[in-house]
């Protein structure tokens, strides 16, 4: 089992992630102001991209399941963009 | 030997391939309708954590950390073992693939175990809305918001998890019976990916609940 | 010469059980079209009592409470339980996998599956309804819906989340099986509009109908546990519940309207013998309508609290949705134009959609203006537009769609002359009962009231005759399509002499839909040139 490539790469990419977990943690412990909360979700969007590309094979998985992963996200963030445009634009 | 040939494919499919193919899919269709129904509740976090953002942070400092933390830690480990899993049925391996899922069965529990009892303590500290709240820092209306945003974003993704425990479960079931093999193993990849997004969901939720103002 | 008995899906087995259990896709469509034509009269019996209240200025046939849960009521039922289901759920299940060459759908189970979440969440709001009713409009808007309202809010709600799951559904199963199900040689731009159409549709469902569901569930949780999430009073925003919930309801209307631009596509082909004009454009606006659709929602909010820089984006957005719905009806327009013209009714309930919704479209961009919409928002000039969209558009297109199907589905023909009658009939009630609305709201009658100021009255009661016409209207054919089951003429496999899959298998269809999967070598609607069809006229 050992000998097969891919599974190597499953357990280095697992590695990595818990890695990426320790690496969020011992940030969230330094105050870096506004930037926590940005470091924090960059950090977690690598991680559900490695698990996405990796572990949901996505990495060699035809177009079409690249748009509709990605258009998922993508119309998330219309929601996000057009609501916020909102409350950012008046006082709550 | 190993009768693993359930090739036979549903009668409005061609072969097993466009079955395969659209089961798969089919999965990631449904899990796009899931990113938008985990988004608007994310959405609503973000708003309001804009909105009171003190409020939020002191909420914040009645989660445990290092739970929340072991809790992130045993899904990344239950993808692992998920894809694990995927990979032994696709290569035929029998027993690899039982051993892999109940590996990632009993990581489940052990998420909903732990998130069990962060709920008690919840319960036993009064942080329940609706159920004699009472709040003692700043801005108790805020952080009610704070808690009742914890509480059903955690609490549908645990129900996702209990599902996702479900169907692995009947796999498990299945792989015991020879089900699955090289030429029919879509069920254990379309499930496999239903985990692992209820992975990513936790990757996301755990930071922005439980990691707001650590350091204070 | 008699016909013989061919086994068709139709009489393949009988009894309950071949019913309610299968997983034909077309035998669920019929499940479906008997269900919501139930839940149409159901909502047509709370707009009758609205319109019959409103033939006086006074309140006297209701009280001021229960006016409130008749609109609730009529909009809940007639927006979830008819129009969302309607074109997809019958003729989109019916129709896809033959318009496609296929066996079934993708998932058959999940689609017999998506047809008793319909049920389920349909027994749970009616029965919300009959025992208490709801008064707080079909948009739920907090904190009526989660703190004040007295009435049946939750189950009511809980029935709709349910309704979303089946809605879902039908669209994930139309998705994979338009993508991986298609014939040889049917490649996307040789596919006929109605089944882009599906497909757009479909594609919404699946981004949009997420959205309201947890919506519905936040407010469920906020009834339930008093807490405020959307209260101001507890320190939450009602405008993120509506934010959240026109995200989807915006989309939603085109969920309603798309299918039928669909159906009428296949309708103005087939009866002006023509292929469409701009069968790319067509394809690509029907598309572009799906996704701009997404873009818009803030419109409904203009005077509810949005700040003014987000209201004048959704009104620029609300102004670019037009364009592709514009393009359709040019294009329609164009394909009729030197079309060998024969007014079958399909055709009559086509151009009436072709009018009233450029009506209802036009309407719709003095809306998306912010100087006009602050006059008219909240008065019957609203509901005017949206019922000459959902009326004269959706509902058009989907009788226009049973009508011209029809035979393909029961192996019968309807009777034409009847049918014309009744298209006439419905065209009249309908304008008669919403234009007058237009002016009504344009004079300042508000809606959602049950009084209203004695000059208003005239108007009024014109609207209550148009009605009343229309729901006549409806009656005949729901009575004579009933009555051509038995009596109405057999029809053959391509009655219309149109093209398309569908018409090439017999009528009804056997259930595995074609004896052969058919190989396809050319575009859609490839009626020959009127040139060539002289030269054939020699008589052989």
């Amino acid at each position: 089992m050992n000998n097969d490539p891919s599974i190597r790469l499953y357990f280095r990419i697992g590695i990595i992630l818990m890695l990426l977990l320790a690496l969020t943690i011992s940030v969230a412990y330094i105050d870096l102001g506004p930037y926590n909360i940005v470091i924090a979700l960059l950090i977690a969007a690598v991680k559900a991209t490695l698990v996405g590309y990796f572990f949901m094979h996505i990495r060699t998985s035809p177009r079409l399941v690249w748009t509709f992963a990605i258009g998922g996200f993508f119309w998330l963030f219309i929601l996000f963009a057009l609501t916020f445009s909102d409350f950012l634009s008046r006082p709550i | 030997m190993a009768d693993h040939s359930q090739a036979a494919h549903a009668h409005q499919f061609d072969d097993i391939k466009q079955q395969h193919e659209a089961d798969s899919l089919g999965m990631w269709v449904f899990l796009t309708t899931e990113i938008l129904f985990f988004g608007a509740l994310f959405l609503c976090y973000g708003i309001y954590r804009h909105a009171y953002p003190d409020a939020f942070a002191s909420a914040s400092h009645y989660m445990d950390v290092i739970l929340g933390g072991i809790n992130t830690a045993v899904l990344l480990g239950s993808s692992l073992t998920v894809v694990l899993a995927v990979h032994a049925a696709q290569h035929g391996e029998r027993k690899r693939l039982l051993v892999f899922l109940v590996m990632t069965i009993v990581l489940g529990c052990v998420f909903l175990g732990i998130k069990g009892l962060e709920y008690s303590h919840k319960f036993a500290e009064h942080l329940v809305p609706g159920v004699d709240f009472q709040y003692a820092g700043p801005q108790p209306g805020a952080a009610e918001i704070y808690f009742v945003l914890y509480f059903v974003m955690t609490g549908i993704h645990a129900l996702h998890l209990l599902i996702g425990i479900g169907i692995m479960t009947w796999l498990a079931v299945g792989a015991s019976r020879n089900r699955y093999g090289p030429d029919y193993y879509a069920p254990v990849e379309v499930s496999g990916l239903y985990w692992h997004f209820v992975d990513i969901i936790w990757i996301f939720l755990y930071p922005m609940i439980y990691l707001i103002h650590v350091y204070r | 010469m008699k016909m013989e008995q061919n086994v068709d899906y139709l009489n393949v087995a009988y009894g309950p059980r071949s019913w309610l259990l299968s997983t034909d896709h077309k035998r669920i469509a019929i499940l479906y079209m008997i269900s919501i034509t139930f839940f149409f009269f159901v909502g047509g019996f709370f707009a009758l009592l609205m319109r019959l209240e409103l033939l006086t200025p006074q309140g006297d046939l209701v009280a001021a409470h229960t006016y409130n849960e008749l609109f609730s009521m009529h909009g809940i039922t007639m927006i979830f339980f008819f129009l969302i289901p309607s074109i997809p759920a019958v003729l989109g299940n019916f129709l896809v996998p033959l318009m496609i060459g296929a066996r079934d759908l993708a998932f058959p189970k999940l689609n017999l599956l998506s047809w008793y979440l319909y049920i389920i969440g349909g027994i749970f709001t009616l029965t919300a309804m009959i025992t208490g009713g709801v008064d707080t409009g079909w948009t739920f808007y907090t904190p009526l819906s989660t703190a004040y309202s007295t009435t049946n809010v939750i189950p009511v709600v809980t029935g709709i989340f349910i309704l979303g799951f089946s809605s879902i559904l039908t669209g994930v199963n139309f998705i994979i099986t338009i993508h991986k199900m298609r014939a040889p040689g049917l490649t996307w731009f040789r596919l006929p509009l109605f089944i882009w159409a599906q497909y757009a549709t479909s594609i919404i469902i699946v981004l949009a109908t997420p959205v309201i569901a947890i919506t519905l569930l936040l407010l469920i949780v906020e009834r339930v546990f008093g807490v405020g999430i959307f209260n101001p009073a507890l320190g939450g925003d009602p405008l993120l519940f509506q934010h959240l919930f026109w995200f989807y309801s915006h989309p939603a209307v085109y969920i309603m309207v798309l299918p039928s631009m669909g159906v009428v596509s296949e309708l103005i082909t087939c009866f002006a013998r023509k292929r469409i004009f701009g069968y790319y454009f067509m394809a690509a606006a029907i598309m572009a309508i799906a996704a701009l659709g997404f873009l818009v929602w803030g419109h409904h909010m203009f005077v509810s609290g949005q700040s003014v820089y987000a209201s004048m984006v959704f009104s620029a957005l609300s102004y670019f949705v037009a364009v592709p719905s514009a393009i359709k009806v040019f294009n329609w327009l164009a394909t009729l134009y030197k079309g060998s013209i024969s007014f079958h009714t399909p055709l009559l309930y086509a151009f009436g959609f072709i009018g009233l919704f450029t009506i209802g479209g036009l309407t719709g961009l003095f809306l998306a203006a912010l100087a006009v919409d602050v006059h008219v928002t909240d008065t019957y000039f609203v509901v005017a537009h949206f019922h000459y969209i959902m009326v004269g558009g959706a509902v058009m297109g989907y009788l226009g769609g049973i009508h011209y199907w029809w035979p393909k589905i029961t192996g019968r023909l309807y009777p034409e002359g009847w049918a014309k009658f009744s298209a006439l009939v419905l065209f009249v009630g309908f304008n008669l009962t919403f234009f007058p609305q237009f002016i009504l709201g344009y004079l300042g009658m508000p809606r959602r009231y049950h009084v209203y100021p004695p000059e208003f009255q005239v108007l009024n009661v014109l609207s209550t005759a148009g009605a009343t016409i229309l729901g006549i209207g409806y009656l005949i054919p729901f009575t004579y399509l009933i009555w051509s089951l038995r009596r109405g003429k057999h029809a053959g496999p391509n009655p219309w002499n149109a093209t398309g899959l569908e018409w090439t298998t017999s009528s009804p269809p056997p259930q595995h839909n074609f004896d052969k999967t058919p190989i396809v070598t050319e575009g859609p609607y490839a009626y020959p040139p009127f040139e060539k069809t002289e030269v054939v006229h020699g008589g052989s």
